[in-house]
């Protein structure tokens, strides 16, 4: 690149720098300081003068000089020449000249320079070494050690300049070109150009080799760092030139300049690595499943209606585990293993059936065939092992069972931890969440109209949900009418709560009724999923229309809203579940009964057919089982129970999104051309998604999941494949027909509330089950426990046949009420200490952030009065008597000026390799003097210097801080 | 040094398809050529930008958008991932500093949301962001913001590094846009 832009010749003026050099050869560096030092007052003097003679005279010999030396090794002069290039016209004056001319030569030319000197000084600064530091510091007072070299001129020149900064760069820059015009000055006078070359090459002492090292060094840094500094480019450019000319010359004086290529390769490195984490990210990301279209979902609809989908995601990989366990250990190791079809009774459809067993009606009653399937309880065989390879399925089927439960309470139990940990509040924690909004929240990877449009609307999304936020915060009220409206809300929901309750109740006691009759009509078979469904459909407009009233916030509305719709969810699952017990308790009766009447009938047949062939040895044939009498096998039917409501549940709200939403949007959408009023914007409108009910039918619907998976197996799947179809069914429903939320507000960071609701139902749901498992005897002809007294019985089979036998005695022990009392004991202890733990920890976090706000405050209010203080403090001491050399402070203010901006910027780059140049670059874009002010004022010295225009004190005390955070 | 040098070849390749007609191969005269700000905005990094104007304003050295080929690499540059994070802080400043006094002022953070947001939000909603943003990014009390603040704010956000102004190069160009200055 840079090879377009030709390097000005610096040739002719190299030979100057050289000099110095030679001079110094014996002295240290420090010494060489000295010198300087004592000869610079005198050239001070006579600048202006000479200045133009000198010039003259340097360009001369420094032509002759470079053409003689022609291709003399490299030597410090080229370097030098190449860095001072740019005031090339400076360089020959400073050699005779040294210090003082610059300053007022200087000035005419530097105004163009100022960059390229600027750099120069970066890259020198080691060079000036502790005369600079000093100088920076006191720049005004005695400009150190340097002193009278920079030092007057410096001042004056700064006075003049206007554009600070540059003022004190270009300050800089003279210093160390003073330096090294010093030395070459030195030379100059010493001997002859000639000479002088060889000599330095042939001796560079201890202390010029260090020298040079570290400039080398320096440059080496500069170059490294360039890109990080807010120049532009042209100055950058020559910076680098200098730079690397330097580096190139000197590197291979001093015998090293290996590592440009190890830089370029880890340069190159770093940049691959970037690439790749970026690279990876992505590919993370795009693992994540259906991330794109939840990514969609929450920039159009905020971040609440994208909680939903999140959490169905989530729960669509659990129920994922749950199916692989429940498919890979009972279903499928069945059907691979087990009897077949037909094989025995509990898996053929029964002889009265046969006829009907694949009407249409029949299967959708999962009747039939159906019944008589893997799906089903009923069809698993009692066999203690299966197959080859000796599977235990009772075992398995009933380990399954329970480690559903298990493996469900683990996972939900963990994922709220996690949340509590990552989320924590709700929130609005931050302290810039507006200004973070603001200024950070566009992608500029973005380079795609549609990601742009997403992220347009995610941003104004997400802007929405604060100001929600905070208008909510804003908002005061009149406490008691809203808390009267609450109580109110309250009331009225528990009574319809409580009447949905029981209107359940009594259609479960009818259906019961129902049972006993044969000619039902379809509304009377349905009735119970009917009344269900419609409660649900009815019921979560009528509490949300009721809660109007209470005016929460949307994201406690929307938390309200859910528990209330959970409890008539509970309520009528509940309900339900009492009229399934019924259900089972009287179908216990009748297989007793049965279970007799079929024992009997068996006895029957075998005697009838003894009778008849008249010949007792010979085995009769096996009855058929399709003939064998039944007993009603109580355990299929709640199984069936559930995957009927699972599967009308599944129904009801794909219909409901396809009339209530979908076609809604459709007429809203094609008949507002020709209606009388505007569809769009008035009555009907386009609907909102509802989050609260389709939440809570998730967690409902998951409910009887594992309620129902013990009794009916295929219920995991039907769910997963519910959830599945509903993600994108739903996906696609909420971006083609819904419209946003009117208040699009932030869902709490974690979704704890629902795992919350989740975890309340799981338990819910075990305890049936693990009522049914504990204490109802199976039934004596279907399923993998039939034949035992109580479903648990298969582990003591197990532990008794299959483990040796001094297992089954610590299991005996371990089943001990003496053992396992101490051990709940023992955890309950353990759960109250790291509660209070936990809390205490909790009271230290809140702790915490009150005082981070207070610390925060207190700065805020520290840095406001600041000014005002300090304005106070100003008209005191313009009051005060003694301050009679307050009149010349006005016009010493201009010259603090420049000097406080600028001295970060020499500071910084100095200390750090990064070196960005932070104060210079805001005054680069345009310099604004009068706004000055109050950025270089950090609040620090305040106390110490009250009046910024008092005098020098505060002045230089507030310049060598650090640039205000 | 090849690399560096096939990357600026590239870059500026890049610049001279923006304009072939402006832009030639041939440096050595030393032309002086500027690209309007109208065409570099067609580029796929910035023309999805809502800042993209302003980003081009203030990488040109005549503040009005014409970019020297200087100029483009600087951009570039400073946009590009691996720059660090104090100079994307300075641009940033600049890109959201509208009127150039040095300050974000509410009149600057109005059109910034303008911006963001695509004007879609209502004006008093406009008001209350700026009002909040002002006061909560705001240390010194003088209702504007100067570099200090913004550095501050923007130090403690926890992802403008990643995504703030970070590369423009966009995932579908992908093309790598880096600056040959760092070979030695």
């Amino acid at each position: 690149m840079y090879c377009t832009y030709p390097t000005t010749h610096v040739e002719s003026v190299t030979c100057g720098s050289r000099h110095s050099d030679g001079a110094v050869r014996y002295l240290s560096w420090v010494l060489v300081v000295e010198i300087e030092v004592d000869s610079d007052p005198s050239g001070s003097d006579d600048e202006g003068t000479q200045r133009r003679p000198n010039r003259r005279q340097g360009a001369g010999r420094g032509g002759a000089k470079g053409r003689g030396r022609g291709k003399k090794p490299p030597s410090e002069d080229e370097d030098e020449d190449e860095e001072d290039e740019a005031p090339r016209g400076r360089r020959p004056a400073n050699k005779k000249k040294p210090a003082k001319k610059h300053g007022g030569g200087d000035e005419d030319e530097s105004e163009d320079e100022a960059p390229k000197r600027k750099r120069k000084g970066a890259a020198n600064r080691k060079k000036g070494g502790k005369a600079q530091d000093s100088d920076e510091e006191d720049n005004d007072v005695g400009k150190g050690k340097k002193g009278k070299k920079g030092g007057g001129r410096k001042g004056g020149k700064e006075a003049e300049d206007s554009k600070g900064k540059k003022g004190d760069a270009k300050g800089k820059d003279k210093g160390k070109d003073n330096d090294k015009d010093k030395k070459k000055k030195k030379k100059d006078d010493s001997s002859s150009d000639s000479n002088s070359d060889s000599d330095e090459e042939e001796s560079l002492s201890e202390g010029e080799m260090a020298r040079l090292m570290e400039e080398v060094e320096e440059k080496k840094k500069l170059i490294a760092t360039i890109r990080n500094k807010p120049w532009r480019m042209k100055r950058r450019l020559l910076n680098l030139k200098e730079a690397q000319g330097f580096v190139d010359k000197f590197e291979g004086a001093l015998g090293k300049g290996k590592g440009r290529k190890w830089f370029a390769y880890k340069v190159m490195m770093k940049k691959k690595w970037i690439k790749f984490q970026r690279d990876f990210e992505n590919f993370r990301t795009a693992c994540i499943p259906w991330e794109r279209k939840i990514k969609e979902v929450e920039s159009h609809f905020g971040s609440s209606v994208a909680s939903y989908f999140i959490f169905l995601r989530w729960m669509y990989g659990m129920n994922l585990v749950l199916f692989g366990f429940t498919f890979g250990l009972v279903v499928i190791p069945e059907v691979l293993m087990g009897l077949p079809y037909g094989s025995i009774p509990r898996k053929t459809v029964p002889r009265a059936e046969q006829a009907t067993a694949q009407d249409y009606s029949v299967l959708m009653d999962f009747q039939g065939y159906c019944k008589y399937s893997v799906l089903f309880y009923g069809f698993y065989n009692n066999q203690r092992t299966i197959g080859l390879l000796k599977f235990r399925l009772p075992l398995s089927y009933l380990m399954v069972g329970i480690g559903t439960f298990g493996y469900s309470l683990m996972v939900v139990i963990r994922t709220m931890a996690k949340n509590a940990d990552v989320g924590g509040g709700d929130g609005d924690e931050g302290e810039f969440t507006f200004a973070w909004k603001m200024f950070t929240s566009w992608d500029y990877l973005i380079g795609n109209s549609e990601t742009a449009d997403n992220k347009y609307a995610s941003i104004t999304t997400s802007f929405k949900e604060s100001i929600v936020d905070e208008q909510e915060n804003q908002k005061d009220e009149n406490i008691h009418l809203r808390r009267f409206l609450r109580v109110m809300a309250n009331f009225l929901i528990t009574c319809s709560l409580g009447g949905s309750g029981y209107l359940i109740y009594f259609v479960v006691k009818r259906s019961q009724e129902f049972a006993n009759r044969t000619d039902l009509s379809w509304y009377e078979k349905n009735e119970l999923e009917l009344i269900m469904s419609l409660l649900g459909l009815v019921c979560p407009p009528l509490f949300e229309t009721i809660a109007e009233m209470e005016d929460y916030h949307p994201r406690i509305a929307l938390k309200w809203q859910l528990g209330r719709i959970f409890a008539l969810f509970l309520g009528n699952l509940y309900t339900f579940l009492f009229a399934l017990f019924d259900e089972v308790n009287t179908k216990l009766e009748e297989e007793d009964s049965i279970k007799n009447a079929s024992l009997w009938a068996m006895k029957e047949y075998y005697a009838n057919y003894t009778f008849m062939i008249n010949d007792t040895d010979s085995t009769p044939p096996p009855m058929n089982p399709a003939d064998i009498i039944r007993g009603p096998c109580w355990e299929t039917a709640v199984g069936i129970e559930f995957v009927k409501l699972t599967v009308s549940d599944i129904q009801v709200s794909y219909l409901t999104i396809l009339i209530g939403d979908f076609a809604r949007a459709v007429i809203v959408r094609f008949l507002n051309y020709c209606w009388c009023w505007d569809l769009e914007a008035g009555f009907p409108s386009y609907g909102e998604f509802d989050i609260s009910g389709n939440v809570l039918g998730l967690v409902f619907n998951q409910g009887m999941i594992w309620m129902g998976a013990f009794y009916a197996p295929g219920l995991v799947g039907i769910n997963v494949l519910r959830l599945l179809s509903s993600m994108y069914y739903q996906c696609w429903a909420v971006m083609a027909t819904n419209v946003p939320h009117e208040r699009v507000f932030k869902a709490s960071k974690s979704n704890n509330f629902y795992m919350g609701l989740l975890l309340l139902i799981l338990f819910l749901s075990l305890l049936p089950v693990v009522y049914t498992i504990m204490t109802l005897p199976p039934s004596f002809d279907c399923g993998p426990f039939s034949g035992k007294a109580k479903m648990f019985d298969v582990i003591m089979e197990t532990i008794d046949l299959d483990l040796p036998a001094f297992l089954g005695t610590i299991f005996s022990y371990a089943a001990n009420p003496g053992l396992i009392i101490p051990a709940v004991l023992l955890m309950v202890l353990a759960i109250y200490y790291l509660n209070s733990v936990s809390e205490a920890y909790q009271n230290a976090n809140m702790e915490l952030k009150k005082k981070m706000q207070m610390a925060r405050d207190e700065e805020k209010n520290r840095r406001n009065n600041t000014d005002s203080t300090n304005q106070v403090m100003k008209d005191l001491e313009d009051l005060l008597p003694n301050r009679s050399f307050m009149p010349p402070a006005p016009p010493s203010k201009p010259e603090k000026m420049p000097e406080l901006e600028a001295k970060p910027t020499k500071t910084k780059p100095g200390s750090a390799g990064r070196g960005v140049n932070l104060q210079r670059d805001v005054t680069l874009a345009s310099p604004n003097p009068n706004a000055r002010g109050p950025v270089s004022r950090p609040p620090g010295p305040r106390g110490a210097g009250p009046a910024p225009g008092a005098g020098p004190g505060p002045g230089r005390g507030r310049g060598r801080g650090p640039p205000p955070r | 040094m090849t690399n560096a040098d096939s990357s600026s070849f590239r870059l500026h390749g890049r610049y001279r398809e923006l304009a072939p007609h402006l832009v030639p191969l041939d440096y050595t005269n030393n032309p002086d050529i500027r690209v309007p700000p109208t065409l570099i905005v067609t580029m796929p990094e910035l023309k999805e930008n809502p800042f993209r104007d302003r980003i081009v304003e203030t990488f040109s050295e005549d503040g009005h958008g014409n970019l020297s080929f200087n100029d483009f690499v600087d951009m570039f540059s400073a946009l590009c991932e691996t720059s660090p994070r104090e100079l994307k802080t300075i641009y940033a400043f600049k890109i959201y500093d509208f009127n150039r006094d040095n300050f974000i002022c509410k009149e600057d953070l109005k059109k910034t949301l303008n911006k963001l947001t695509k004007g879609e939000l209502s004006p008093e909603e406009v008001l209350l962001v700026c009002d909040k943003s002002m006061e909560e990014a705001d240390l010194d009390g003088d209702s504007k913001l100067s570099f200090s603040d913004f550095e501050n704010m923007v130090s403690k956000a926890p992802d403008f590094l990643r995504y703030g102004s970070t590369s423009s190069t966009t995932k579908r160009g992908g093309k790598s846009t880096w600056l040959p200055l760092h070979n030695i």
